[in-house]
């Protein structure tokens, strides 16, 4: 069973770290042929950088559009950046490259906040389900997987609540940690007893493999839309992308152009 | 007037609950195979009986030719690419668009038009949907598809609200133009849109005026100006040599109230002693290359400024009042038809008409009369392209302030709208995008509900009279529109139509009353 999930983690890991380095370097490799930054917007790359920042920090557009989704929505990411902190302790080896950063991660106020952001997370996907049955115009665009997403959610962040808050489904964290850091050193240990445990991590594990090939590649996709990333300097810089580098050469040549340099005759007139 | 129900105009916008298949019959004129091939892409005809009406139909193999160039497109837009990929359906935009707020239609939310080509795309492009196509809402690409791609698509005018409020920056108007470059390379042209852009190459504008008329059309402009305040302002055409040449939407030669616009440009650049001239061969701002989402057209049409550019040898480019144009000239142009070097470099490359006067009457170079507007309680619509996909000066957002700045100006009445509907929030006219066409006049009717409603808002609130626009499509699609809501044509005006009411020139004597 051990060897089993900790091939499965591996697994999922790896497909999801490649999944999303092969989707940015499609986005890189992709060209943005124009300049279509909606504006008005910012004239430097400072600017863009804050742009982005108080999209992917704030959701500051989503803030603008609907207050609702925003309360739900942000409530729910910041619980999950709060839970995945927590957890770091867990393939964090205290003696190895990451440990500094131990001291930050084992504290109390870190450790507790993790643990509340169960609620945290399991409320604000309960509100975007509640507002995807509830408002008509979110049903209608609604697909099964968008549903199922948040489920499967629901279930990682509600299983590990139970560890956490449950008596009687606690778990030793001491042997995760071991587990974990064994796959990690190529020294596989046994995962401590728990069903919900194993439940957890095959329900991460599934997660890893629908992130890069599912609408969560919104996750790179936010710092690549050119029409918040890129800085509005039309005027002053031209912006050609290599495939259209052969119009620009022949592009006075169009007949009507060749045309109009002719001299007029005076009937024309 | 059509005879064409017209919504129920609530105090504010209310959001419709959605349905299904309201604007499905809804559908362009599709253009003529001929006109197709002439832009380099692919029509065909099914009979050649001229005693039947003509039926265009999808070209053979036209499934693979889409998906050849879905995936082309993929490759070469990198916004498409991501904005495939990035949709949470969070809902956010859902209760954005005019057209939904207006027609009630569910695909006329932005998220399910641009499902329409996204279920498309995972079903052929992606793991999920080609092996999970029901769990991700992915659709085998079907006639029945291409119907509705070519019905919803051009229900967009790719004003780029909706992209305002995406957590993701999702830009609808980028989705519509690349699924109406696919169309276009099936058979599935837009008549306006496609016969429009032949003139442009054929005729020189879009409204077919050749030479001559523009010729005729001037003088006889400088003999009614001359008529009216009997001060000899010149229209000049082809002029070698000027410093600027005018850039502006040829509605300006001839329609209602944009002529009005012209006149006021005019009479700036006669009371600053501007040298400036139009072009034959630049007798157009707009570029409808940018609706159809054509790189190709839009570059081809842009060309044209800079060999007027370079024929006439002046020194500055400034555009008219048109919103488009201005995305295109201020956003595209200096790519597309750059590098400008052999312009004078102290001034911006192109200049709006907007920024050049605002800074002649803050030199104090323009002799101006407020109180000729007092008739009026002016308000101002920002044009959808000039909000979200333009700027004007050097802060971002000049393109809400210069504007305004011009107006009250030269206005002693001024109020804005309803705060969501203006600036970067504010709603398109209902026209934009390509859909300025009678064939889609239900459509212009119900899209421009949001702005009707703070519009009438405006009015009953703060008394105002007159919506100024800087946008040859907007003021078409009020003049023509708004008189379903119980406004008249006259109370749509141009901006410069106020300058031009409000500047006293030397030597002016005023018609009497």
């Amino acid at each position: 069973m051990s060897t089993l999930i900790a091939a499965l983690l591996v697994l999922a890991t790896l497909f999801m770290l490649g999944g999303l380095a092969r989707k940015a370097r499609q986005y890189r490799a992709t060209p943005a042929p124009l300049k279509i930054p909606v504006t008005p917007a910012p004239k430097t790359t400072g600017g863009v950088v804050l742009r982005l920042a108080k999209e992917v920090v704030l959701f500051a557009s989503l803030f603008r559009a609907s207050k609702w989704t925003w309360v739900f929505g942000w409530l729910f990411h910041v619980s999950l950046l709060l839970a995945f902190v927590r957890h770091l302790r867990y393939i964090i080896d205290p003696d190895g490259i990451f440990g500094f950063m131990m001291p930050v991660i084992g504290l109390w106020i870190v450790q507790i906040a993790g643990q509340y952001a169960a609620f945290g997370m399991l409320i604000g996907l309960g509100g975007l389900l509640a507002r995807r049955f509830l408002v008509a115009r979110v049903r209608y665009i609604s697909a099964p997987s968008d549903y199922l997403m948040l489920v499967l959610i629901m279930l990682i962040a509600f299983s590990g609540f139970m560890m956490s808050f449950v008596p009687g489904f606690a778990v030793d964290i001491v042997a995760v940690k071991v587990f974990m850091l064994g796959i990690i050193n190529f020294n596989l240990q046994e995962l401590p007893e728990g069903i919900v445990l194993v439940a957890h991590l095959l329900l991460v594990v599934v997660l890893g493999f629908v992130l890069p090939i599912s609408k969560l590649l919104h996750i790179p996709g936010v710092f690549y839309a050119p029409t918040r990333n890129q800085v509005d300097n039309p005027r002053e810089k031209r912006h050609i992308a290599d495939w259209a580098k052969p119009l620009d050469e022949t592009r006075n040549n169009y007949p009507e152009l060749v045309a109009s340099r002719e001299p007029k005759s005076e009937e024309a007139k | 007037m059509a005879d064409i129900e017209v919504p129920e105009v609530k105090e504010y916008a209310v959001v419709p609950m959605p349905k299904d298949d309201v604007m499905n019959h809804l559908k362009p004129f599709v253009a003529k195979p001929e006109f197709q091939e002439a832009m380099g892409y692919v029509g065909k005809k099914v009979h050649d009986d001229p005693k039947e009406m003509p039926e265009y139909v999808l070209v053979d193999g036209w499934k693979e030719k889409a998906l050849d160039k879905m995936g082309d497109l993929l490759g070469r837009y990198r916004s498409l690419q991501v904005f495939m990929d990035s949709c949470v359906k969070c809902g956010a935009c859902t209760d954005k668009c005019h057209y939904f707020l207006g027609t009630g239609d569910a695909k006329n939310m932005p998220v399910a038009r641009q499902d329409l080509l996204r279920s498309v795309y995972r079903r052929y492009f992606t793991f999920a949907g080609k092996y999970f196509p029901k769990l991700v809402g992915a659709k085998d690409l079907t006639e029945e598809v291409v119907d509705d791609w070519y019905s919803y698509f051009h229900q967009c005018s790719e004003c780029r609200r909706c992209a305002v409020f995406c957590p993701y920056g999702i830009d609808t108007a980028e989705v519509t133009m690349a699924a109406r470059e696919i169309l276009a390379h099936i058979g599935r042209g837009q008549k306006y849109a496609n016969e429009i852009i032949g003139k442009v190459f054929t005729i020189g504008n879009n409204l077919g005026l050749p030479e001559k008329a523009l010729i005729n059309v001037l003088e006889g402009l400088e003999e009614d100006v001359e008529y009216d305040i009997e001060v000899p302002v010149k229209f000049p055409l082809d002029v070698k040599g000027a410093d600027i040449l005018l850039v502006t939407p040829s509605a300006d030669f001839f329609a209602e109230p944009h002529i009005d616009g012209l006149i006021g440009y005019a009479k700036v650049f006669h009371q600053t002693n501007t040298s400036w001239t139009l072009s034959s061969i630049a007798s157009e701002a707009g570029n409808f290359g940018l609706f159809i989402g054509s790189y190709e057209n839009m570059q081809r049409i842009s060309m044209r400024v800079r060999e007027a550019a370079l024929q006439l040898g002046v020194k500055r480019i400034v555009y008219g009042e048109c919103g488009h144009a201005w995305r295109v000239g201020y956003s595209f142009l200096n790519t597309l038809a750059g590098p400008f070097d052999f312009l004078d470099q102290n001034y911006p490359i192109p200049q709006h008409i907007c920024e050049f006067t605002l800074d002649k009457l803050e030199k104090g170079e323009l002799t101006i009369d407020k109180s000729r507007n007092d008739d009026k309680t002016v308000t101002f619509h920002d044009s959808c392209n000039v909000a979200r996909g333009s700027g004007m000066g050097t802060e971002p957002g000049g393109q809400f302030t210069i504007p305004r700045a011009v107006i009250k100006g030269v206005c002693n009445n001024y109020v804005d709208m309803e705060k969501d509907t203006i600036h970067d929030a504010t709603f398109c006219c209902g026209g934009g995008g390509g859909l300025l066409t009678d064939d889609l006049m239900e459509l212009r009717v119900k899209g421009i509900l949001p702005r009707a409603t703070a519009l009438i808002n405006a009015k009953e609130e703060s008394g105002v009279t007159h919506m100024a626009a800087i946008c040859a499509i907007c003021k078409s699609q009020f003049t023509k529109v708004l008189p379903y809501y119980g406004f008249t044509m006259d109370q749509i005006v141009s901006v410069h139509q106020l300058v031009s009411d409000a500047i006293v020139l030397e030597g002016q004597v005023d018609p009497e009353d």
